[in-house]
């Protein structure tokens, strides 16, 4: 893999090296974060670690130059999403208890 | 079928599965390099044509407005789908939130809590009003504004004010804000074709100075509206599982 090689000069520029290592640890991140929601297997805590994925997700859009799909990704992966499947939960907890 | 015949199958498919992908991985451009010449090209002349200085925007909402329009519909198709599959059936009741786990009694939001979550709902709404006003000149724009809008709904109901949350966001004004914005953004389409235009053509005037937030015509004019349309898409879903977590489902209790 090659990485991008011409520098854009911005007021904000960043060295490459330096861009890169930032780049390679988010995504290293992310994959850790995305293994570990499958890997934890109490659907309550999975929401957490979601949440948690759902950020670091929203940070690799940030590094990888798209700050507009981080604020998206901000509120459906942080917040949202997360409390839409804790929403569901509830409602199956309820189910269940209602059964016994 | 056999175990050892599914592995087969298995190894097979993935052999070629594997083939493809990597032949596919080598054809692509190197990490970083653009090769296509349409980012250069709207680099160069989105700022003039349009005057909009958030070019995602631009892109989004002029160049392939088109494709945002379905996108949106897209979501209003979604929310709608929610409020039909959630739709209260007959013989079901709703009763008072309470708390279903088993180890605790009732439950109780810490003041703590509540003061967290509402101190952050007037910023909030301000940063997505802000978001969702501003495309034409930064990088946000009416999905991202109206998403963190929604976001403020969600604030409220964590920091335990459900029947604020209730009174604040019935799915029934929600759902016509919803269609009434999503609607918008097509009748702006159909403005231009009334003037002879082509669908969506930016008929507004475009301002001044590019970087002004009262620059670039339609653009700003359809993030609002999609804005808008997220907002209230995001409050009919929530609105919609909150409610279904106090269902008493038909022939129970």
């Amino acid at each position: 893999m090659t990485f991008a090689t011409a520098a854009v000069v911005t007021p904000y520029t960043v060295p490459l090296w330096l861009m890169d290592v930032l780049q390679v640890t988010v995504l290293v991140l992310v994959a850790a974060a995305a293994t570990a929601v499958v890997l934890v297997r109490d659907p309550v805590r999975q929401v957490i670690v979601l949440s948690g994925y759902g950020l670091l997700l929203a940070v690799l859009f940030l590094v990888f130059q798209a700050p507009d799909v981080t604020l998206s990704e901000l509120s459906v992966g942080a917040i949202v999403l997360p409390i839409l499947v804790l929403l569901a939960l509830a409602k199956v907890r309820r189910r269940e208890e209602g059964d016994k | 079928m056999s175990s050892r015949q599914r592995l087969w199958l298995f190894a097979t498919a993935i052999a070629g599965f594997s083939a493809f992908y990597l032949w596919g991985l080598a054809g692509l451009p190197g990490f970083g390099l653009y090769p296509g010449p349409y980012g250069d090209v709207i680099n160069r002349i989105a700022v003039g044509q349009t005057n909009a200085t958030g070019v995602v925007s631009a892109v989004n909402f002029a160049y392939r407005g088109f494709d945002t329009l379905g996108e949106e519909f897209i979501l209003f198709v979604a929310a709608t789908g929610v409020s039909l599959v959630l739709r209260h059936l007959r013989g079901e009741r709703e009763r008072a939130p309470r708390d279903d786990a088993i180890d605790r009694d009732d439950s109780v939001t810490t003041e703590a809590i509540t003061i967290a979550a509402l101190i952050f709902v007037g910023p909030t709404v301000a940063l997505g009003w802000f978001l969702a006003s501003h495309a034409q000149t930064s990088p946000s724009g009416g999905f991202q504004g109206g998403a963190v809008l929604g976001s403020a709904f969600m604030l409220i109901y964590l920091g335990g004010q459900f029947l604020i949350f209730k009174r604040i966001s019935p799915v029934a004004v929600a759902d016509a804000v919803e269609a009434a914005a999503a609607g918008s953004f097509a009748a702006v389409g159909v403005a231009a074709l009334a003037l002879g235009l082509p669908y969506l053509a930016n008929i507004l005037p475009l301002g001044g100075t590019p970087g002004a937030v009262s620059s670039s015509g339609t653009i700003a004019l359809i993030s609002f509206f999609v804005g808008i349309e997220v907002a209230a898409a995001f409050a009919v879903v929530v609105s919609e599982m909150l409610e279904q977590t106090l269902l008493v489902p038909a022939g129970r209790r």
